[in-house]
């Protein structure tokens, strides 16, 4: 129980200084609305009055931690997930195109990095490119994506999808090529002494050595992808997603709907590189490593 | 023999086609951005079939070079060398040796058990054969009941005899032993070096074990190559006239003793000029 406690309490301790920092900002930041609208009634507000003011405006500038944790109670808990309200309804929308672009992503970046290690044409040549598809901003390319997916009669999921592949195979390759050269002189020779082919290198050897690097950079990679299906989401018109919800938030001012549209992103985020971790674990207890 | 039948053709096979290592004129230049380095010049040496042969020297004299040459892991770049008849390139694909290196270099995400079934993966023994020959040759280093654990479960000791295990498993007529026991504390080391000498009596193989242990090298050779460096060269191959059969008691026989003693001339005269 002590133990418990002695992991939960330093993350409750900065979890507890970030929200009473928020609800600071709050009442500095809202405050201007409610000095504006007594002036315009004439009234002069005192600070028993103003602190309440700033926690339960409509569209507040920042909305105090309260509004939006009951924002993400009302959006989740109280609605079905069919509506086209509810938070789970929209998440699934963006988790889905998340989780196929981060496969496609994977799938890509480790083709990539096996490609790179194999072919000395592909060492000298896809790395530079590679790095420059990164540089160029996703948001000047996302729209184009979907516009041309579009035109050959793609739309919906795979657009978004690809999106974030082209978001979560960077972090892959980069891993998995490291990986996959990380055996060392001596387990290289053993397999040299051996005559091994290049296929029984790779499977007994290279691909070993490289889960460790392709666990880390999958973490990365699934956290870009999410980025980048929510981004896939912005120039599609606002039809359903978290990124849909993040744009119609911003449309009509509904702050509120925002923060929670990005916690709901956050909590989406933290789940699934938590479930990568898990599967990282399981992998490497299986693996032998020293628990 | 008669035990060992099918083994029976290979051995005449040997003893009809000469040394199973021949090198004549060897020599190995590395090309380094401080200019060339004479790894190897000169070296002339035969090796037979059963021999065991002990590579000693100080570091940089090219003793684990000449070992990487026999592999084929080192091209030589002048003389000839074969290794049972033919080029060490057609000898590694043929499988001909096993090969311990310095250091255990065990796959820490396999067990031992599976450390040591990998050869027997790659060269395609079938399912039974490969459990067979893994629980002989773990038995043969003294490691059975220890093939699930993994390598970090083990000593260095233990490990270096898995790795030993592991070049034994397959059915290479020589074993290739770069210092094998260079990193392990003196009291292991008699140990295993006892255990060296069983699995060669029980083996027959053909042993090259490269050492810096003068000790080490006349306890366990029929055949000591003293080498020196700069560049690396053969000084003196001593023909071991000790039995086959050696207790440890055998380092305080004045037989012992003078063969040490030769090597100990030989490794000092080729190092006069810089001492």
């Amino acid at each position: 129980m002590t133990r418990i406690l002695h992991h939960i309490a330093p993350v409750l301790a900065v979890v507890a200084a970030i929200v009473v920092l928020w609800y600071f900002a709050a009442v500095i930041l809202n405050a201007p609305w409610v000095y504006d609208q007594a002036a315009r009634a004439g009234e002069t507000v005192g600070l028993a009055e103003l602190i309440p003011a700033t926690m339960a405006q409509e569209r507040p500038v920042l909305p105090a931690p309260h509004q939006v944790a009951a924002e993400l109670w009302d959006t989740t808990v109280e609605k079905k997930i069919t509506s086209k309200r509810s938070l789970i309804y929209h998440g699934w929308i963006t988790l889905s195109a998340t989780l196929l672009g981060f496969v496609m992503g994977t799938v890509l970046g480790m083709l990539l990095a096996i490609g790179i290690v194999h072919n000395r044409a592909m060492d000298m040549s896809v790395m530079p490119w590679v790095i420059a598809s990164q540089t160029i901003p996703i948001l000047a390319i996302a729209p184009m994506i979907i516009v041309v997916l579009n035109s050959v009669g793609l739309s919906g999921l795979i657009p978004k999808a690809t999106i974030s592949t082209y978001l979560s195979f960077f972090p892959v390759v980069v891993g998995m090529t490291k990986g996959l050269r990380s055996p060392d002189a001596l387990q290289l020779d053993l397999m040299t002494t051996y005559s091994a082919s290049r296929a029984q290198i790779f499977w007994k050897l290279r691909f070993p050595s490289a889960m460790p690097y392709l666990f880390t950079s999958m973490k990365v990679a699934v956290a870009a992808s999410l980025v980048g299906a929510i981004v896939g989401e912005l120039p599609t018109g606002a039809v359903a997603g978290l990124g849909a919800r993040l744009l119609a938030g911003s449309y009509y001012g509904q702050t509120i709907q925002i923060w929670s549209a990005l916690f709901a992103a956050a909590f989406l985020a933290a789940g699934l590189v938590a479930l990568i971790g898990l599967a990282s674990r399981m992998v490497n207890a299986r693996m032998g490593a020293r628990a | 023999m008669t035990a060992a039948a099918p083994k029976t053709d290979r051995d005449d096979l040997a003893r009809t086609s000469g040394p199973v290592i021949e090198a004549q004129g060897l020599g190995l230049t590395f090309q380094t951005a401080d200019g060339p380095v004479h790894a190897l010049t000169g070296v002339d040496l035969s090796i037979g079939k059963g021999d065991f042969v002990s590579f000693i020297g100080p570091s940089g004299c090219g003793k684990t070079t000449f070992l990487r040459v026999i592999a084929d892991l080192e091209q030589p770049t002048e003389g000839t060398i074969t290794v049972n008849g033919v080029s060490p390139r057609e000898a590694r694909l043929a499988r001909a040796y096993g090969y311990v290196f310095q250091a255990a270099g065990l796959y820490p995400w396999r067990t031992i058990g599976a450390n040591v079934r990998l050869p027997l993966e790659i060269m395609g023994y079938s399912k039974a054969e490969q459990a067979e020959r893994v629980a002989r040759v773990l038995g043969l280093v003294e490691l059975a009941g220890f093939e699930k654990k993994f390598p970090w479960q083990l000593s260095g000791g233990m490990q270096q005899r898995a790795s030993i295990a592991r070049a034994l498993a397959f059915d290479a007529d020589i074993l290739l032993m770069d210092e094998p026991f260079g990193a392990l504390d003196e009291i292991v080391r008699d140990h295993l070096n006892e255990e060296v000498l069983r699995l060669w009596a029980k083996t027959r193989k053909t042993i090259c074990f490269v050492t810096h242990s003068i000790p080490e090298a006349v306890y366990l050779s029929t055949k000591i190559v003293v080498m020196s460096p700069r560049p690396g060269r053969v000084t003196d191959v001593i023909e071991s006239p000790l039995p086959r059969e050696r207790p440890l008691e055998i380092r305080e026989t004045p037989e012992f003793l003078e063969i040490a003693h030769r090597v100990r001339e030989g490794l000092r005269a080729g190092h006069s000029y810089d001492v």
